[in-house]
Parts: structure tokens; C-alpha cells; sequence
């Protein structure tokens, strides 16, 4: 395997582990991304979160993932694992140590109870509503288990396995009088159950509904607000409008066919989102990737890195009321756009990585491609500095404005640059390079303020530093092969099957059916446009998944709006807002 | 001059004000079109000319929906002060010699004040009719803002009237022959400007509009027709600030370094060109949150009026004795 995971399991660490739960069982599984997954007794779980947070070497800070498995169809369930209706997952995160833990909570029956992690982590509450909205499990002492992503009226937690995942498996769909009415009512909000009062002691406040369609939510959002005047008092932002399951669509497709679904998460990401997708399935497979191929997969990631920080960048400023940078920004993202085309020939959802590669070899004559848009971009980002980051009245907007430190931004789960705006200079292609990012020599820009501007700021350097891996792509392009020569790569390989029964019968199985993955489980994760971005992939030996996670950075940067956006005016939020820089289909897949 | 001429003269300048007003329309995007490195509306006949019918046909003929909820009445009364008051304003503005309604008026800057000052009505009248939040916030900004901005309005133009000796705007632009009153009265004039700026709610002063935080502010709910009046209320505005910095600080229909006379093309091209400086203003700055508005307003505009006042003051004072 090339691309290097997180730090080797430390073996004292689950040797702790072991001894702090006495007397019950701890099993180890081995997975295909050699993260240390451990399954703990359901009674001892938040007695080891706490302690894994507070106390153990490394320390975990962030509560990275949260997710339910449905574990009853199961047919190739490795041995001496715990017997499960369900499981849980918890995946940590140290940032200091750079490691990775991934604790299974097993549970029986239909509705199980686990226990919430809300009091350990502040993020628990939204990954566990998600978890029971679309599972049904049960999370104990969480102050407010209801549905997140589907609607209230919704019927059936639909992951779970016996839920139908086609329009055929339902009845057919009528929006009657008296349906639009009953959904119409089950959109109305009560401020007093999100814990919003609209009378005070001696005045009323307002109760605003923010969205969901609102201009600068970007996308389909809403943050009820209780205000007074326009100071906000509590805010309470509300998801799953852009709900679409595309973690059930990952238990419907194809290995193969999956991944254009995959560009369609963080939509402004493009093919950088297929690259956690492939390389997982990659280490399940035992895939090696050739050069070229990582340093074109590379090349392609940080254009895409370069137009989604660009259109934050113009939606930054508009959303401050300039309205002019956005349409410089769109002429450069053009630019951009016109070299992805020419290389992938398609401009936001190319759908271009293959297991083990990429589909097509670069173009002839790329490179003058590339290196007129790299020769170009440095200077408007001069003039962008200028005409925006400079500007005095743009400067009062965000300097000082929705600040957080390391510990606060680590405790919501925040990753990415908004993490790296507060200091911290957690990057993965540092911290573990990936698909030869160790090759690269640039730099992880980071600011101290942790506020609106500074996450501005740590996006416009990165354009550069991007800039600066794309021209050493430019420079160093290996020869070789696009795509690994694995019978599991897809398209297969083609060069004997008209010479050798055997490859032609694996070869047309291939294309039909699609690559068959060895059972287990895998993961990867990547620097994304927005902060961590990972796919982990449950594998039940078939020509699909068993389960699909996907962990974008934006689901747990909005969950902290609220925290950060207290006793700030309206303008302020909205500064908030656009300076997160999410995309709703990353937040509810 | 005769009743007639009066009425002709009025009647001349409203057309052309509304006229005006939607031609702005065009200009103002096609101006944004050039800064913004686009084209803007270039396909309605040459340089796109017949977006200005096409938009106008549009606005008019759109539903003109009144919510339920809303207070019919004063829903209805806000889009027309809107309108009226920006078209009354203009009796006092110069266009020529002697082309105009009522600028020998010997409180004709007076008048200008009030009836502007009016203003505020139509979009506090709007925001609270409509019974929606989003127009009810933006009603609240409007007025704050406008009584913040209206107190230097009025006393930034003091220099002015005391240099000219007149409130009535012919006389201020016979004032000025020798030398635009830009010059003695520099910070006057910027702070008319912005007091301009948010008098007719434009960007960057464009707080009780604010579409990335209330959606539309005070005319959230409004369509049509009477989104229209608060549209052309809005760019009669523009016309109408612009002609008055063109009036008060730059020799209004006086030619300029000694070039032929012809008044009515001098006040049109210096009013168009400050109309530029409106676009230019909203194409390239972003907007200020409300408090700091608020701030700048009464913290450092108001005392640098007063400042300005007592200096032009006392140097006049001090020429005469």
C-alpha cells in the first residue's frame, strides 16, 4: 500500500484500554486500513470515551465519526466478533498524536438502546440523531433524539437493511390536499422545543426562520433564530433538506458505478471526492496505484481545491455585500474549469478516478494548459487581496467575528481550515501523506484568530500553496501507467481476453457485474476542500457495498453555528455562515 | 414665467424623470457589466437599449400580489409616497437658467430636506404593512438610519447655503461662477455623499434592503406594480442626489473651464456622471454592518459636519471683517 494511514496501533494504548474494562471482553478486528477497531461492551463506553478524551497517550480530542451499521444481513461476518442487530461505530481522532481509534458497540434487537456520548463530546448530538433518525437506534440520555434528515412525518428508519431503497418498492407517491397540509404543519417550528422562548421577562424577542430558502444559506438550510432586536439570543440550524441517501445508493450500485454519486457529495469538490472513495476501496482491494496516476490524481484534487476555495472566496464577499469579486473569481474558475474539461471532459462532476487509477491517460498537450492557468492565477490573487482581504470595511465585517480556539473548534469535530485558522496545523497531506503528497514540497498555511477572517485568509494561501503542488506536477510528471494492472480494477484490463478464456470470462463478469471486493472493511480519508473528508466501506464480499459511510466536514461545522454565534447581530451570522464554507449536499448526502 | 410653462416644465420633467429612472435600469447594469469583466443586457436591440421597455413591460404586468396578512391600506400608500416624494424633491432643481419648477424658491434647499426626509415614511410604512419579519427588520434599520443620516444631511449643505448666502438653489448655482463650491467645501460634499448613499439606500448603505440578510428587507413582500414605484422611487433618487451634488458642489447648469454655455447638457452630463460614481460605489465596496453604521454616522460624521460648519463659518466671518 502507498498511501500511508494514521500511526501504527499503539499496542500499550489497547492494552489500557483492556485493563480499564476488567472482566469484559474486548475484541480486535482486523481491518483493511489497519486502523486500530476495537468492539466494546455498550455498558463501558462512556466510561472509556472519557477517559480516551481526557486522559489517554495519545489524547483523542475530536469525536471524528459517529455512524450505525445494520448488522442482520450480514453473510461473511469474520469470526469471534460480537453477535450484533446493530452496531455503532465511533471513530477518534488525535490530533496531537495523529491517530486514529475506531471503537463497534454491538446491540441487539429492533429498536436498541446505546448509551449518547453527548456529555463527552459536544458533536455527539447531531451524528447521534442522524444515527437514529436513519437506524432507529436509541441513544440514551441524549437531550433531544429526533429526526435530522428525513422529515418528521417519515415513516421507518431507511438504512436499515428491509427499508426499501427504490421508487418501485413503495406505494406511489401522491401529494393530496390533506398530505401537503400535514407536511406543511410538521414544517411549522416550536421555539420552546428547541429550547427558545419568543417572551422574555419584559419584552418579546422575534423568532426568525433563517431559510431554508434564504440567499446567503447556500443551498437548502435553515438557522431558527431567537432574536432580540437583531442581536441573536439562540440559534438552532436545522438540516436535511438536501437529504438524497447517498449512503444507501452506495448498497445499490456498483463498486464501480458508485463513484460518479461520490462527486456529487461536496459538489464544488469534483473529483476530489472520489479520491477517499477509491482509495479505500484500493486498501480493501490491495491495489497498489502507479505514480502517474497518484501525481494526476493529485494535480486534479488541488485544481478542484483551487475553484471550491474560489467560489467561497466571491460567495465570502459577496455575502459581506461587495458584490463585484464573484465575478472575477467565476472567469478564473472558468479558467480552471477549462483545463479539467480538456483533461476529464467534464467540468464540476467528472466522476474521473477508477479503482486503481484514473479513467484516461492527460491529453496531449496539458502541460501548456496547466501552466497558463498557473501562470495566471498568482497575479488575481494579488488584485483579490486587494480589491477584498484589504479592504477596511470588509476587515471590521470579520476580524473578531465568530472566533474559536483549537480546543473548541477540536471538541465540535471542525477539521480543515477552519481548524488550521485557529492555529492548529493539522493537514493530512502532512500529517499522513497520501497518494504522493509526501513528494510535494509546500507549506500548511495557518492563522491564529480562529475568527471569519482569518479562515478567509488560510483559504486564499492555500490557493497559492495549491498552485505551487500543481506546478510540480507540471514539472515532475512520472511516465507510466494511468491505471494499476489488477484484475479489480475497473475497466479491466482488455490486453488478453481475446487470447485467454479465462481473462475473458473474468473480463465480462468484470464489466456485467462489476469487480467482486474480498469481504472486510476500509477506510480512507482526505484533505478536502472543506476539512476531512472519509469513506468507509463495508465490504460483504459481493459487487457492492454492505455499507457506505461517508464522513464530510461540513455536517459537523454547521452543528457548531449556534455556539459560535451568540450575542452577535444578524450580518454576523451571515458572515458565519459563508465564512464555514459548507455545501448542503455535503452535510446531508 | 407663465402657468403653462410652469406646467409644461413639470410635466416635461416627469416624464423624463421617469424615463430616466427606468434607463437607469440599463445603464446601471450595463455599467456593472463592464467593472464586473461581463456583458449585462446587450441583446434587446442595439447595446441592448430595448431592455429598458422589455424590463418595464415586465414589472408592470407581473402579479401584483397583495399578502393576506398584510395591511392593505398602507401596503398600498407605502410605494406611492415612495415615488412621490423622490419626484416632488426635484421642483427645486435646477436645470437651466431658467428651466426649472421652483428653484428660485427662497427655501428651496429647506423644502429639499423636508420632503426628502419623507422618505423614510414610505419604507417604514412598507416594512411594518407587510406583516413579515424580514420587512419588519429592514423597516427598523431604514429608520434608524434615516433619522442617523438625516441630521448631517442637512447641516453638511450649511457651508454651502452660508458660502452662497441663499437657500434658494438658483442662487447657489450663480454662486459658484468663480469658483465650484467642491472645492471650499470638500468635506462637505463627501459627507453629503454618503449621507446621499443612505438616503437612497444603495450599496454599501443599503442596510434596510440587505439581500444577503433580509432577503429583501422592507419590500421583502412586495411585487409588480408597486415594487416597480419602490424601484423607480429608488433610482429617482439616485437621479435626484446626483443632480444635487452636481447643484450644490459642482455649478450645477454652469459650464465648466470656460466652455461654451448650454445648461441643460452641462447639469445632464455632470448629474450622469455622478450617477456613474453611484454604480461604481455599489460595484466595488462591501457593505458595513448596521452598529458600525450607526457608529460612523453619530461618532465621526456628525462631528466633522458640525466642524465643517464652524470653520466655513468663522473664515467667512473672518473675510467680512
Amino acid at each position: 500500500m502507498t498511501a500511508a494511514v494514521a500511526a501504527a496501533p499503539s499496542a500499550s494504548l489497547i492494552e489500557a484500554l483492556r485493563a480499564r474494562c476488567a472482566g469484559q471482553e474486548l475484541v480486535e478486528e482486523r481491518t483493511a486500513d489497519g486502523m486500530p477497531t476495537l468492539w466494546v461492551p455498550a455498558g463501558a463506553l462512556r466510561g472509556l470515551m472519557r477517559w480516551l478524551k481526557a486522559e489517554a497517550s495519545p489524547r483523542f480530542e475530536m469525536l471524528y465519526d459517529l455512524y450505525a451499521v445494520d448488522e442482520r444481513q450480514r453473510s461473511r461476518r469474520a469470526p469471534g466478533l460480537p453477535a450484533a442487530d446493530f452496531s455503532v461505530v465511533y471513530q477518534l481522532l488525535s490530533v496531537r498524536g495523529n491517530a486514529d481509534l475506531r471503537l463497534k458497540v454491538a446491540l441487539r434487537g429492533e429498536y436498541p438502546h446505546c448509551p449518547s456520548l453527548c456529555e463527552v463530546w459536544a458533536n455527539a448530538s447531531w451524528y447521534e440523531r442522524e444515527a437514529w433518525d436513519l437506524f432507529g437506534v436509541v441513544f440514551d440520555d441524549h437531550p433531544h433524539l429526533v429526526r435530522i434528515m428525513m422529515p418528521r412525518t417519515w415513516e421507518g428508519h431507511p438504512l436499515r437493511k428491509d427499508h426499501p431503497a427504490r421508487a418501485t418498492e413503495f406505494e406511489r407517491f401522491q401529494l393530496d390536499e390533506a398530505r401537503a397540509q400535514r407536511e406543511q404543519e410538521a414544517l411549522r417550528i416550536d421555539p420552546e422545543e428547541w429550547g427558545m422562548s419568543p417572551q422574555g421577562e419584559d419584552h418579546d424577542y422575534m423568532i426568525l426562520n433563517l431559510g431554508p430558502n434564504h440567499p446567503s444559506v447556500h443551498g437548502v438550510f435553515r438557522v431558527m433564530l431567537q432574536l432580540d432586536g437583531e442581536e441573536i439570543v439562540e440559534a438552532v440550524p436545522d438540516i436535511g433538506y438536501h437529504h438524497r441517501g447517498a449512503e444507501k445508493m452506495g448498497e445499490r450500485q456498483s463498486w464501480h458505478s458508485y463513484i460518479p454519486y461520490t462527486d456529487r457529495v461536496d459538489y464544488l469538490g469534483g473529483v476530489m471526492n472520489n479520491l477517499p472513495y477509491v482509495m479505500a476501496l484500493e486498501r480493501l482491494a490491495g491495489i497498489e496505484v502507479p505514480p502517474r496516476a497518484q501525481t494526476i490524481r493529485v494535480m486534479l484534487c488541488e485544481f478542484f481545491r483551487i475553484t471550491s476555495h474560489l467560489l467561497f472566496y466571491g460567495t465570502f464577499v459577496q455575502d459581506v455585500g461587495a458584490m463585484s469579486p464573484i465575478f472575477y473569481m467565476f472567469v478564473d474558475r472558468q479558467k480552471a474549469y477549462d483545463v479539467i474539461e480538456a483533461i476529464c471532459g467534464f467540468r464540476m462532476h467528472p466522476a474521473w478516478f477508477r479503482i486503481g487509477g484514473v479513467a484516461h491517460d492527460l491529453p496531449r498537450g496539458w502541460q501548456q494548459l496547466v501552466r497558463d492557468f498557473v501562470d495566471w492565477m498568482p497575479r488575481r490573487l494579488d488584485d483579490y487581496e486587494k480589491m477584498a482581504l484589504k479592504n477596511r470595511m470588509l476587515q471590521k465585517r470579520a476580524i473578531g467575528v465568530g472566533a474559536y480556539d483549537t480546543a473548541t473548534a477540536l471538541e465540535w469535530g471542525v477539521t480543515g481550515p477552519g481548524l488550521r485558522a485557529t492555529g492548529c496545523d493539522f493537514d493530512l497531506r502532512k500529517a499522513r501523506p497520501y497518494s504522493g503528497y509526501q513528494h510535494f514540497d509546500f507549506e500548511v498555511p495557518t492563522a491564529t484568530g480562529g475568527d471569519v477572517y482569518d479562515r478567509c485568509v488560510v483559504r486564499v494561501e492555500e490557493m497559492r500553496q495549491s498552485l505551487r503542488i500543481i506546478r510540480q506536477c507540471l514539472e515532475h510528471m512520472p511516465e507510466g501507467d494511468y491505471k494499476a494492472r489488477h484484475p479489480l480494477t475497473t475497466p479491466p484490463i482488455k490486453d488478453h481476453t481475446m487470447r485467454d478464456i479465462d481473462t475473458l470470462i473474468h473480463h465480462f463478469l468484470s464489466v456485467s457485474w462489476g469487480p467482486v471486493m474480498p469481504a472486510g472493511e476500509s477506510s480512507a480519508m482526505v484533505e478536502a476542500t472543506k476539512g476531512l473528508n472519509s469513506y468507509t466501506l463495508s465490504s460483504d464480499g459481493g459487487t457492492m457495498s454492505y455499507r457506505t459511510r461517508i464522513r464530510t466536514p461540513s455536517f459537523p461545522h454547521l452543528q457548531m453555528i449556534p455556539a459560535i454565534s451568540r450575542g452577535l447581530m444578524v450580518p454576523d451570522l451571515i458572515a458565519i455562515i459563508a465564512s464555514i464554507d459548507f455545501v448542503m449536499a455535503d452535510v446531508d448526502r | 414665467m407663465s402657468l403653462l410653462e410652469h406646467s409644461l416644465i413639470a410635466g416635461g420633467l416627469l416624464g423624463a424623470l421617469a424615463g430616466g429612472a427606468a434607463a437607469l435600469v440599463w445603464i446601471e447594469r450595463r455599467l456593472l457589466g463592464i467593472w464586473q469583466d461581463r456583458y449585462g443586457p446587450n441583446r434587446v436591440w442595439p447595446l441592448g437599449v430595448g431592455q429598458i421597455f422589455a424590463d418595464m413591460i415586465k414589472i408592470l404586468t407581473k402579479e401584483d400580489w397583495i399578502p393576506p396578512f398584510a395591511d392593505r391600506g398602507v401596503f398600498v400608500l407605502a410605494p406611492c409616497i415612495a415615488m412621490a416624494v423622490a419626484l416632488l424633491a426635484f421642483a427645486v432643481v435646477p436645470l437651466g437658467p431658467t428651466l426649472h419648477v421652483a428653484a428660485d424658491w427662497n427655501v428651496g434647499l429647506l423644502y429639499f430636506l423636508a420632503i426628502s426626509s419623507l422618505g423614510v415614511y414610505a419604507v417604514l410604512l412598507g416594512g411594518w404593512a407587510s406583516r413579515s419579519k424580514y420587512a419588519l427588520l429592514g423597516a427598523v434599520r431604514a429608520s434608524a438610519q434615516t433619522i442617523t443620516y438625516e441630521v448631517f444631511m442637512g447641516l453638511s449643505l450649511m457651508g454651502v447655503v452660508a458660502l452662497a448666502g441663499s437657500f434658494a438653489l438658483s442662487d447657489i448655482v450663480e454662486a459658484q461662477r468663480g469658483l465650484w463650491f467642491a472645492v471650499p467645501q470638500a468635506l462637505g460634499l463627501v459627507i453629503f455623499l454618503i449621507a446621499g448613499l443612505a438616503e437612497t439606500h444603495r450599496l454599501p448603505l443599503d442596510l434596510p434592503e440587505a439581500e444577503h440578510e433580509l432577503t429583501g428587507g422592507y419590500h421583502t413582500e412586495y411585487s409588480g406594480g408597486k415594487f416597480g414605484m419602490f424601484f423607480v422611487g429608488e433610482y429617482v433618487g439616485v437621479i435626484l442626489i446626483s443632480g444635487l451634488i452636481t447643484t450644490l458642489f459642482f455649478g450645477g447648469w454652469l459650464a465648466p473651464f470656460g466652455l461654451p454655455e448650454a445648461p441643460l447638457l452641462w447639469f445632464s452630463l455632470k448629474t450622469g456622471l455622478f450617477i456613474g460614481v453611484f454604480v461604481l460605489l455599489r460595484a466595488s465596496l462591501p457593505r458595513p454592518r448596521y452598529d458600525q453604521l450607526m457608529g460612523f454616522g453619530w461618532k465621526v460624521l456628525l462631528p466633522l459636519t458640525l466642524a465643517n460648519v464652524a470653520v466655513t463659518g468663522a473664515i467667512i466671518v473672518a473675510g467680512a471683517a
